[in-house]
């Protein structure tokens, strides 16, 4: 089964985290000089192979062979003295280092003077592979493609014969990215072999050549770039198998609920990242929107919660602004929800409480009554069976589906109108996907308005009323879920406007 | 991110296992287990200085805890930390980084002397205005670096730190020159306050006790305050986590703005007491405060966000300022002794920090495992 010449083989490789299985018997071959792509959408399990191929994380089964020689990676140092190195997908350099400085620091050198004779070797790679950058220039002037070149070049110096490249255009430019792709032939060329981490298949097509599809931890698909196709990749990458069962009755949709027209805003960043979104989602439905990640989802989510304010453009929800004081209440399931969700070292209770500390029964006037709030939160923890039951736990103790449910809990409380929902089963066990969904449906179908963000196409469909699809920070496509085909909607993902 | 394992470490028979809630027996166990290494490390310096350590902890522990004069001074050296401490761990508590309690007390100290010397308020009204005064001054000195940090995002461990230097000076500009007492001779100070400016004494002691009622009182404020008001809690959210605050909707900005001028404000009260209840006077910056400011980053690291917490904490290191005393005087050390105790604590409270989410537990390999 193994072929001679395979340069790295994965056998059944497995890894397991609490509730889920992140890796599932993956088999994999990668021969030298080929540049082979590692497809999935978020939480498929491309970073948790990429941790185990680096030595960050043991596999709980399954056999690594380098060169057909079964290898146990145990450390990053293992994996760069076999051969692989891993080009981050944020680059990890010190900042107010030159370029040199940091490469003499992934180098056994000297003590004296460590940099010495590195200089000549960096200007001969770069020359051999077209790069530019100044090695003397310190890391902070650099641009994100000029550090994840210099992350290249320290996996070539450290004799990488594999290179990993973990979503390497996510922080890119396209101009950056045309340059990585022909650094990338460049390798390719040497013999050099290239592991090629991505959600997109405009880029995966064109650089690699073979991909493999990861699912839910599981490799569902191996084609050679000439047998790709890129609606068939698509229909691999978000679920082959049609479990198109519907999950939510069709309700008549009532009044408008939100209203978006022409919106436009920038991202954190500064860049566009909304150019021109309009949306309506009426009380009673479900309004999925599906989109790669970084297709504008965030921003967004935030202009609708009140977060963000739009550059251009009317939100209206219920008829107010959603900064405004006279905003209707609007729960919102954030999307990281350690990050955004909860005060991790404030318990449970008073993490229920995050926006209605001020109102009764939990305040009367300034002071706060700390029975009621406890009471309240018994309430919820019974209600939502949140484990452990105890409301002075703190909340940064809570496992993923134990988290969402508090903030569930929160969200859901008042019967808000209008429902916000981000990636609402993003790592999330069975059950707790369940109770989501459940809860989702239950929510549209006594009339409130939902506005579901997922990049979970089954999810999308199994629930929703409408679907839209987001790329580029515009909607390109948008259609009734009983008339969604996945095939078209994994077009429109892909850019492919209708 | 776990840094790289997290789980679990052997050593011989132990075994250390990360453990993320420190219970209360913990945190006093690793906290008393800092101040003993400090002690420890502080003997160094004893028996460096040629002074036998025993006999210097022997004499020291005689003559703070068990004599009531130094023990007094212990006292009331334990106001201002008691004030300018809570005002830290408020703005700790924030995540509002106020190093310059230190400046903040001076500034209080200058206003209380503006308004001593040259208010012409009834003899009633003198002392409440000048808390007041100080108040202000002391929290108008935070609130700049709070805004310079929420508007443009300027660090405020550097700006609050910086300007302190720039209180310092200001204090050195007004007794040298506009407000240098007329009876000051050569000296640099301002004239002494007139007598209803001054703050009563418990007899026997320089306790001046209405700014000890103050400073417990503000103990107990702010606590209830964090606790249990509607102002408190988003106080707490805001610094366990900015950016729940932010999906919250909380009105960060307004919370840090208060936070720091309740900070600075409380320092400055502790600036207003000792010009009021010791000096008399506007005088030199470091007499005004033997550092206070710097100490009672101390008091609140060691109250680990507990205002009443600080409590104790600040009587202890009032009670190392009062050893000060009896080394100069019974070991003929230097004063500043003190400092180098002051440094040491806090070196080994922060190195401590990390070993509060550990738990070391007994149990040996069995054979066969």
């Amino acid at each position: 089964m193994t072929e001679p010449d395979a340069l790295l083989t994965l056998k059944n490789v497995t890894k397991r985290f609490p509730g889920v299985v992140a890796v599932d018997g993956v088999n994999l071959e990668i021969l030298p000089g080929e540049v082979h792509a590692l497809l999935g959408e978020n939480g498929a399990g491309k970073t948790t192979l990429v941790n185990i191929l680096y030595g960050l994380y043991p596999p709980d089964a399954g056999d690594i062979y380098w060169q057909g020689r079964p290898v146990r990676i145990r450390s990053p140092q293992e994996a760069i003295r076999l051969g692989i190195g891993l080009v981050p997908q944020h680059p990890l350099l010190v900042r107010a280092h030159t370029v040199l400085e940091n490469l003499a620091l992934g180098m056994p050198r000297g003590f004296l003077l460590p940099t010495r004779g590195l200089a000549a070797r960096i200007a001969e790679l770069t020359r051999h592979y077209g790069f530019r950058f100044d090695p003397r220039a310190p890391v902070w002037q650099l641009s994100e493609g000029e550090k994840q070149r210099v992350e290249i070049v320290r996996a070539l110096l450290q004799g990488a014969r594999l290179l990993v490249l973990d979503e390497p255009t996510s922080v890119l430019t396209p101009q950056e990215a045309r340059e990585l792709f022909k650094v990338i032939r460049r390798m390719r060329s040497e013999g050099e072999a290239v592991i090629f981490i991505s959600h997109k298949l405009d880029e995966v097509l064109e650089v690699a050549d073979r991909i493999s599809v990861l699912r839910k931890g599981r490799l569902v698909g191996q084609v050679t770039r000439a047998e790709a196709d890129k609606a068939e990749l698509a229909r691999m990458m978000v679920g082959r198998q049609v479990s198109f069962e519907r999950r939510k009755p069709p309700v008549r949709p009532g009044a408008v609920v939100l209203e978006l027209k022409d919106i436009h805003a920038r991202s954190d960043r500064g860049l566009p990242a909304l150019q021109g979104v309009s949306l309506r989602v009426r009380a009673g439905e479900i309004l999925g929107l599906a989109g790669v990640a970084g297709s504008g989802q965030r921003e967004l989510i935030e202009v609708v919660t009140g977060l963000r304010r739009p550059e251009r453009g009317l939100v209206r929800v219920l008829g107010a602004a959603p900064w405004s004081g006279k905003r209707p209440r609007i729960a919102h399931i954030p999307e990281d929800r350690r990050r955004q969700g909860v005060a991790g070292g404030l318990d449970l209770a008073e993490n229920l409480l995050l926006h209605d500390y001020a109102r009764p029964p939990f305040a009367r006037g300034p002071l706060m009554d700390r029975r009621a709030v406890y009471a309240f939160a018994r309430e919820q923890i019974a209600r939502y069976r949140i484990d452990p039951p105890d409301p002075r736990t703190p909340a940064r103790l809570l496992s993923g589906g134990n988290l969402q449910k508090l903030i569930l809990a929160r969200e859901l409380h008042g019967d808000p109108p209008l429902i916000v929902a981000a990636h609402p089963t993003y790592g999330l066990d069975v059950g707790a996907t369940e109770l989501v969904h459940e809860l989702l449906i239950e929510r549209g179908r006594t009339g409130a308005a939902v506005l579901l963000v997922s990049e979970d196409l089954d999810e999308v469909l199994a629930l929703a009323d409408r679907v839209a699809v987001i790329h580029g920070g515009r909607i390109v496509g948008e259609v009734p879920v009983e008339k969604a085909d996945r095939e078209q909607i994994g077009l429109w993902m892909a850019g492919v406007e209708a | 991110m776990d840094g790289g394992g997290g789980g679990l470490r052997r050593i011989g028979p132990f075994l250390i296992e990360k453990d993320l809630v420190a219970p209360p027996i913990r945190v006093l166990l690793v906290s008393a287990a800092a101040l003993a290494l400090a002690f420890l490390t502080a003997a160094l310096v004893f028996w460096a200085y040629g002074v036998d350590p025993v006999l210097a902890y022997r004499t020291i522990f005689v003559e703070t805890l068990l004599s009531s004069g130094g023990f007094a001074e212990g006292v009331r050296r334990a106001i201002p930390l008691l004030l300018a401490g809570v005002g830290l761990v408020l703005a700790f508590r924030a995540q509002f980084w106020n190093i310059g309690a230190e400046g903040q007390l001076l500034l209080g100290a200058v206003a209380a002397a503006g308004v001593a010397l040259f208010a012409p308020l009834p003899a009633a009204l003198l002392l409440p205005a000048m808390f007041l005064a100080g108040f202000v001054a002391g929290g108008l000195w935070a609130v700049l670096p709070a805004l310079l940090k929420l508007r443009l995002g300027v660090n405020d461990v550097l700006t609050t730190l910086m300007l302190n230097y720039v209180a310092v000076y200001l204090v050195e500009w007004l007794i040298h020159g506009p407000w240098r007492g007329r009876t000051a001779f050569g000296f640099a100070y301002s004239d002494r306050f007139p007598e209803p400016a001054m703050l009563p004494l418990i007899p026997g002691t320089y306790v001046h006790w209405p700014t000890l009622l103050l400073a417990l009182a503000g103990a107990l404020a702010a606590w209830f305050v964090l606790t249990h008001t509607t102002w408190g809690y988003p106080v707490r959210v805001t610094g366990d986590n900015p950016e729940a605050a932010r999906y919250a909707h909380m009105p960060v900005f307004r919370v840090v703005f208060a936070v720091a001028l309740a900070s600075g404000g409380f320092a400055g009260l502790a600036g207003v007491g000792e010009v009021a209840g010791v000096h008399g006077r506007l005088l030199e910056a470091y007499q005004i405060s033997l550092g206070y400011g710097y100490t009672a980053i101390i008091v609140a690291w060691l109250a680990r966000g507990n205002p009443l917490g600080a409590m104790l904490t600040a009587l202890f290191m009032g009670l190392i300022f009062a050893s000060g005393d009896v080394m100069k005087i019974s070991l003929q050390m230097p004063f500043r002794v003190t400092d180098v105790f002051n440094g040491l604590i806090l070196f080994f409270l922060i190195s401590s920090e990390r070993l509060l989410y550990y738990r070391v537990r007994w149990a040996p390999v069995r054979k066969g495992d």
